[in-house]
């Protein structure tokens, strides 16, 4: 108990350690935009269509949960309300960063802890170069830039998947959605949402790093690294989410 | 004239179990020192040590002259250029064409234009005996191509020493004797000194023009072929003629 704690604290600290290296990395020239750019297509580009079905049936089950749970209400003519805040708030960032986190952070750790397990990271320090900054900083950077993108667009789509289940099954006019929609949702709501998902990137992108440049003992320690990535960066986002929500009401107010 | 490499009282351990106890050497300039060891006999952990990799718990590391035991990662990159090393592996970057692999460091590292570059790249290649194979994959590319790729990589930016990790595990013996016959010209014709790890001995044969026995973290046995074929140490002459060893610690 005392030695798993113990090797807790020391990952924490471990994980520190390479968020102040990557950051570093980052901002010290030169700047390695050729791999952000690569990285950014491999990571937020290859993800768009499953993050975008994801966020247009969120939507529109949101439409349906809400007028059919509420119907005596009239809620079906506050739907657009209902369906954009919810996604733009907690919605489209929380699931956005699971589905996508999922994704992208599995997919980071197996390629680095492939590289590790095979040498190619030391390969990369025996020739003089620093794999933080040539293989964490532009993973880091891409994730940082892409997933808040993927999140307006999941926005912009939900909210769209909502208008189609309010015209065409709840049969409301386009205009009282739309009308809803822009006359209730705020500033707040976007950037609040957009806020909590900038955190939710550095967690994916730094837990998934840590994990792969750790990762020992050939295919089987890959996999036990990307397990640890996919649970890690998912119960991450989930805790932080509340205690961020929390802190972006206090910013609101 | 001093030796390239010093190094003096070395230890390591990981957790309880001790790697390298108390190693001291030094390695010549232009010599081919071939560490010869029984599997887990801390052969790797030596040669990693010698630029860097990995760090002793006590003891120090000179080369030429400047003691590189406590210096910070982006402090060893100096140290790293004229030290390459070969992994067991290969450790070709698999994303990556073999041009791109052995272009990599030239490109990274210094101002030629690409030109330049592919020049180096396709010369570096000659000295391994490979043509034709600039745009293939690793992964399309047999064990033995792998290996002379990963050669001429370290062998891009000019190294005055390269550092062998296991050079012919896994290769079939033809293949293993042309990468011994690289690693002798790599030594004899480019000037280079190497240091190989590896417990292959026709491997040894070739290529040592200095022998050393690693048993249990220290050296058992330091010396030329000649001294080895002639030393009446049972662990060694038994090493050397692959023949089981009893002597109760097994």
């Amino acid at each position: 108990m005392l030695r798993d704690l113990t090797r807790a604290l020391a990952q924490l600290g471990e994980i520190a350690i390479l968020t102040v290296r990557a950051f570093l990395a980052l901002v010290k020239p030169p700047y390695e935009l050729g791999l952000w750019v690569r990285q950014m297509e491999a990571l937020g580009v290859r993800s768009l269509v499953v993050a975008l079905i994801s966020m247009l049936f969120t939507g529109m089950v949101l439409a349906l949960q809400s007028a059919y749970a509420l119907p005596e209400l009239g809620v079906k003519y506050y739907v657009g309300t209902l369906v954009s805040k919810s996604l733009t708030r907690e919605l489209a960032p929380v699931l956005t960063a699971l589905i996508v986190g999922g994704r992208i952070g599995s997919g980071m750790t197996a390629e680095l802890g492939t590289m590790k397990v095979t040498e190619q990271i030391d390969a990369l320090r025996s020739m003089a170069f620093d794999p933080v900054k040539k293989l964490v900083a532009p993973r880091l950077a891409a994730t940082l830039i892409m997933l808040p993108l993927l999140v307006i667009l999941g926005n912009v789509v939900g909210i769209i998947g909502g208008l189609l289940v309010t015209v065409y099954q709840l049969n409301v006019a386009m205009g009282v959605y739309l009308n809803d929609v822009m006359g209730e949702l705020t500033y707040g709501d976007v950037l609040s949402g957009l806020g909590k998902t900038v955190f939710f990137a550095y967690f994916i992108a730094i837990i998934a790093c840590y994990n792969g440049l750790n990762a020992r003992g050939g295919a089987d320690g890959v996999g036990r690294a990307t397990t640890n990535t996919v649970v890690g960066a998912s119960i991450s986002i989930l805790i932080s989410d509340y205690f961020l929500t929390k802190l972006f009401f206090i910013f609101e107010s | 004239m001093s030796s390239l490499f010093e190094i003096k009282e070395l230890t390591k351990s990981y957790g309880e179990r001790l790697i390298l106890d108390r190693l001291s050497f030094e390695i010549e300039r232009g010599e081919c020192l071939v560490i010869l060891g029984r599997s887990g006999s801390g052969k790797s952990v030596t040669l990693r040590q010698l630029n860097g990799l990995e760090r002793p718990d006590s003891g120090s590391v000179l080369f030429d002259g400047v003691d590189i035991t406590d210096l910070e990662e982006k402090d060893l990159y100096g140290v790293r250029r004229r030290v390459a090393m070969l992994f067991q592996s290969g450790a070709l970057f698999d994303s990556m064409s073999v041009l791109d692999n052995i272009a990599y460091p030239v490109r990274e590292h210094t101002d030629l234009d690409e030109h330049e570059v592919v020049e180096i790249v396709e010369q570096k290649l000659r000295l391994v005996d490979l043509e034709g194979v600039l745009d293939r994959m690793p992964a399309d590319l047999s064990g033995g191509m792998r290996k002379r790729v990963a050669l001429a990589r370290s062998l891009a930016l000019d190294p005055e020493v390269v550092l062998f990790d296991e050079p012919t595990t896994g290769l079939d013996p033809t293949t293993s004797a042309t990468i011994a016959r690289l690693i002798k010209s790599t030594q004899l014709e480019l000037g280079v000194t190497c240091v190989v790890v590896t417990h292959d001995l026709s491997l040894a044969r070739t290529t040592a023009t200095k022998l050393a026995f690693l048993d249990s973290g220290r050296f058992r046995f330091w010396g030329t072929w000649s001294e080895a074929d002639a030393s009446d140490d049972t662990l060694l002459q038994d090493f050397l003629h692959g023949r089981e060893h009893h002597d109760g610690n097994e």
